[in-house]
């Protein structure tokens, strides 16, 4: 009785939704914190693109930016599952750590032949990741232990065998040209670069860095067409559902959404193409972070992730095995905290002891600045995406203003504090 | 001569949207029970969180007359100040503290912050007398059960110099017998001069102990009864706005061929690893048929049915299940689920909702393959067979991606039935399916279970209430201590051959 004080508006007649304007508002409303967040972000990119006097959005800045953050955005796809599930992951960064120094020590250090291949050891370093992902997960699904609990202890013993991989406090490298690729190289323009102007020609007949424009074509048409398709499968989206007779989103809602992402994306896209091109894990990125959202919303196994975390009891009295799923949402947390260690490690071009250190507190900042409920059941991808960027930009951003690496954590640890004020003042006024 | 000692006047209380409290009119006279009544959402709950000060002095119009001042209550501390003290339907005592400790949570005898433990278990030693538990005041409330807690409660509020006792549906999770000594002692309360307001579902309960009833419709008073006035019939009328000439909708059943047989089945406690909860027991259910199994509170029923289901219960399960007359392993709920056989819990809440997600991801939750290929879910099928479901069970909300955890108790099992319902079982097991919900969401519970039995679905009902029974089912089991003590025909039952059954069984056991 406690829960229900208000009687249901009833409009059990109308199917699919109540009449228009009132539904426009509601759509408004349910989407508000995530149209929020967004807004969030771009106004705190508007802010750092002005206090950096416009350093923020140079192409430069921008693929330093996207190539320093990756590693934390593909670990909060893993750790959004996690905490939607109703766990929590400590030992990301260690794991990563341990997985980045392992991985520099077959492709370096131990004599291994043909397996010392970057790429066989990173899909070796991918396995390794998803069974320690399930060393961990079997103790959490299968024995009840709380997540907390072993993972930080998988925290401390990965950090010690990483330490203890790299021989105490040295670091093992230089790694593989092929390898670093994965972090700071940009994709091949198979396309051939348009120059749009032709860069100064200084007196010694040398060109002059920086001085005219040319695109990275690859880049553009991936780009264009990636918009495109947004947007034709927006349409295509609307239309089927007014065929069947609901009511899809307010067409001017969906416009001004649909434009102002658009043309986000056709900027950021533009500005990279004026310099290499998408860096390689951009694109890597991008196409885990489709990965998620899809499965988040539109596969069986991500309604049941939900499900799980929103009523364990409920879930499982409904036919899901709850103890399955929970390994496998802790072995793709594996697998990402190991592809995490290896951009980590390509970034450096080495493993060091310290690599990964405390980052599992900025992925899980992230996701809950994204919007996910710590008692589970709640959180969507693009918020966690977004909140990792967040991270991202203000690391980034304070950085180039000078701000001391000890305020930088001031700030990030009020703004963390600031977004889920935010969420449970929202919700409870809901 | 009795004074009034409560009136709340024109009460009117608006949320976004929704007029919950309309002009509401309540007047309590010293002394007596008084009984509030309405369907779910009805707004009785609001009335009381209006009273209580949960929704503070100002948020809504109207006045509060307690003892002859006019009250501006800003939260529950300045109701409690005046003496008036609630007792929601969901307990609010720390499962971990004794007894003592939870009485005088937030109130200890305690001097500069010390507290003195003998003065409180003195006192409290006292108030378990006069609610008539006899319990060690260091027992932890988790060790005692639900009824003996709801009196904990009560002496809780004893201590707070109650002047006006409000219980929100006290007898919801309580036993039968335990339920007739809560309303015994109100009524003794009543004897030594104190005020109750008690807000039922149960109307035998209200036309039992009341001395007063107010009916609640739709946020409006619509009459308040005088004791001889009192009757079901009258209640049952203004709480629906029509007249229910039947409480249970008629049914011709067509009872088919055996579709369900469980032989010998018997069940040991998950913790107490010696002790049999079930004993060995056979059960039938046929074609179209709704088969009640009746028992008092912690006769075994629940924990057959889960134990059934997927082995939801318990440990070291024998016996044999047979489907058709073949044999079938129901080892996992999803094996049981495949099999046809679905599960609709006691507890919706605990068991049966995801009560942060939306009705439509709640309906297809154990059918999930019947809205997806290979793993990808149709979300527009998925959104036809949410409405469709709606429609059928006739779910009030807004639109199907309302919270469940919004919806009123009846809705929300609507919502549960509909979840399986899509699974499209063979044999349907409803735990308490109208517990804690209204007369008029009742009938139509009923009427979907008679519907369902007419598609040839079997149908085995676990209910406390017996009426319910007696009106719904073709045949009935009945439940004691792990044992079927009885077997009986619908149309043959009455509610002293069930309790004869039991008390009986009660003797063979012992």
């Amino acid at each position: 009785m406690s829960t229900e004080s208000a009687p249901v508006p009833q409009s059990a007649t109308a199917d699919g939704g109540a009449d228009t304007p009132r539904f426009a508002v509601s759509a408004l409303v349910t989407n508000l914190r995530d149209y929020g967040l967004v807004l969030a972000l771009i106004a705190i990119m508007v802010f750092f693109q002005f206090t950096t006097s416009g350093t923020l959005f140079k192409p430069l800045n921008l693929s330093n930016l996207v190539q320093q953050n990756s590693f934390i955005i593909v670990m909060a796809l893993g750790m959004l599952l996690v905490i939607v599930s109703g766990y929590i992951d400590l030992s990301v960064g260690s794991v990563a750590g341990f997985i980045g120094a392992l991985a520099a020590n077959m492709m370096v250090t131990w004599n291994l032949g043909p397996l010392s291949n970057p790429l066989v050891v990173s899909i070796l370093c991918l396995i390794i990741g998803g069974a320690i992902g399930a060393a961990q997960g079997y103790w959490i699904a299968y024995h009840r232990i709380p997540s907390f609990i072993v993972t930080l202890a998988g925290m401390l013993i990965f950090r010690g065998m990483c330490q203890a991989l790299l021989g105490g406090g040295s670091s093992v490298g230089p790694l593989p040209d092929g390898f670093n690729k994965l972090s700071s190289g940009f994709i091949p323009d198979l396309i051939g670069p348009l120059t749009l102007i032709a860069p100064t020609v200084n007196a010694a007949g040398k060109t002059i860095v920086g001085s005219g424009l040319t695109l990275h074509m690859t880049t553009m048409v991936i780009g264009v067409i990636g918009v495109a398709a947004y947007i034709f499968f927006g349409l295509k989206a609307r239309r089927t559902r007014e065929r069947h007779g609901y009511q899809a989103e307010p067409f001017s809602l969906f416009t001004v959404k649909t434009l102002v992402i658009s043309a986000l994306v056709l900027f950021l896209v533009y500005q990279f193409a004026t310099y290499k091109g998408f860096p390689v894990v951009l694109t890597v990125m991008a196409a885990l972070i489709a990965l998620f959202v899809f499965v988040t919303k539109r596969m069986t196994i991500g309604r049941r992730i939900y499900a799980m975390g929103g009523n364990p009891k409920a879930a499982l009295l409904s036919g899901i095995n709850t103890e399955r799923l929970t390994l496998y949402v802790f072995i793709n947390m594996g697998v990402l905290s190991a592809l995490g260690g290896l951009i980590i490690a390509a970034r450096l071009g080495q493993a060091v002891p310290a690599a990964g250190l405390g980052s599992e507190l900025d992925v899980i900042a992230a996701v809950f600045i994204g919007g996910a409920s710590a008692m589970g059941g709640v959180g969507q991808v693009i918020g966690s995406v977004v909140g990792g960027f967040i991270m991202g930009v203000m690391n980034n951003g304070m950085s180039i203003m000078g701000v001391n690496v000890d305020w930088q954590q001031v700030v990030k640890g009020l703004v963390l504090l600031g977004a889920v004020v935010f969420d449970v003042y929202n919700k409870n006024k809901g | 001569m009795a004074s009034t000692i409560l009136e709340m006047q024109d009460i009117t209380k608006t949320f976004p949207g929704v007029k919950a409290l309309s002009n509401v009119n309540l007047r309590v006279e010293e002394g007596e029970i008084h009984a509030v009544v309405g369907e779910n959402g009805a707004g009785k709950s609001t009335l009381m969180k209006v009273l209580s000060g949960v929704y503070p002095s100002g948020s809504y119009d109207g006045k509060i007359i307690f003892r002859g001042e006019e009250c501006h209550f800003k939260g529950i501390h300045d109701s409690e100040h005046k003496g008036i003290v609630i007792i929601h339907q969901e307990l609010a005592l720390v499962p971990m503290l004794s007894i003592t400790e939870n009485i005088f949570l937030g109130n200890e005898h305690a001097r500069r912050g010390i507290i003195d433990w003998d003065a409180n278990e003195a006192r409290t030693t006292g108030l378990l007398k006069k609610v008539g538990l006899k319990e060690d005041p260091n027992t932890l409330i988790t060790n005692i059960g639900v009824g003996k807690q709801q009196l904990v409660e009560i002496a809780k509020a004893l201590s707070k110099e109650v002047k006006l006792l409000i219980l929100d549906e006290p007898t919801a999770s309580l036993s039968e017998k335990d339920s007739q000594a809560l309303l015994d002692l109100l009524l003794e309360f009543k004897r030594q001069g104190m005020t109750s307001i008690l807000i039922s579902h149960k109307l035998n309960e209200v036309n039992r102990v009341a001395d007063k009833v107010t009916i609640i419709r739709d946020g409006r008073t619509i009459e308040t009864l005088a004791r001889k006035d009192i009757s079901e019939d009258r209640i049952i009328t203004s709480m629906v706005g029509r007249s229910l000439d039947d409480r249970y909708p008629p049914r011709e059943p067509r009872i088919g061929d055996v579709v369900l047989q469980i032989r010998d089945w018997s069940v040991y406690h998950p913790i107490h690893a010696d002790r049999q909860v079930i004993k060995g027991i056979d059960v039938d259910v046929r074609k179209g048929e709704v088969v009640g199994i009746a028992g008092l509170m912690g006769a075994g029923r629940t924990e057959f049915a889960m134990s059934l289901f997927g082995r939801s219960y318990g440990r070291r399960i024998t016996g044999e299940v047979l489907l058709n007359g073949k044999p079938v392993d129901l080892s996992s709920v999803s094996k049981a689920v495949k099999h046809g056989i679905a599960y609709v819990t006691e507890d919706r809440k605990t068991y049966g909702l995801n009560l942060i997600d939306h009705i439509k991801h709640n309906i297809t939750l154990a059918n999930l393959g019947g809205v997806s290929r290979h793993g990808v879910i149709d979300d527009l099928r998925e959104l036809d067979v949410a409405n469709d479901y709606r429609k059928k069970t006739n779910i009030r909300a807004s639109s199907v991606y309302q919270m469940t955890g919004n919806l009123s108790g009846g809705n929300q099992q609507k919502v549960v039935l509909s979840k399986w319902l899509f699974a499209n079982p063979e044999v349907l097991i409803l735990d308490e399916p109208t517990r804690g919900i209204d007369v008029g969401a009742k009938y139509e519970i009923y009427t979907i279970i008679a519907r369902l039995a007419a598609e040839g679905k079997a149908i085995i009902v676990i209910s406390s209430e017996m009426p319910e029974l007696l009106g719904i089912t073709d045949r009935i089991y009945v439940m004691n201590e792990g044992r079927i003590v009885g077997e009986m025909a619908a149309n043959d039952a009455s509610q002293e051959k069930i309790m004869r059954a039991i008390v009986r069984g009660e003797g063979k056991a012992s």
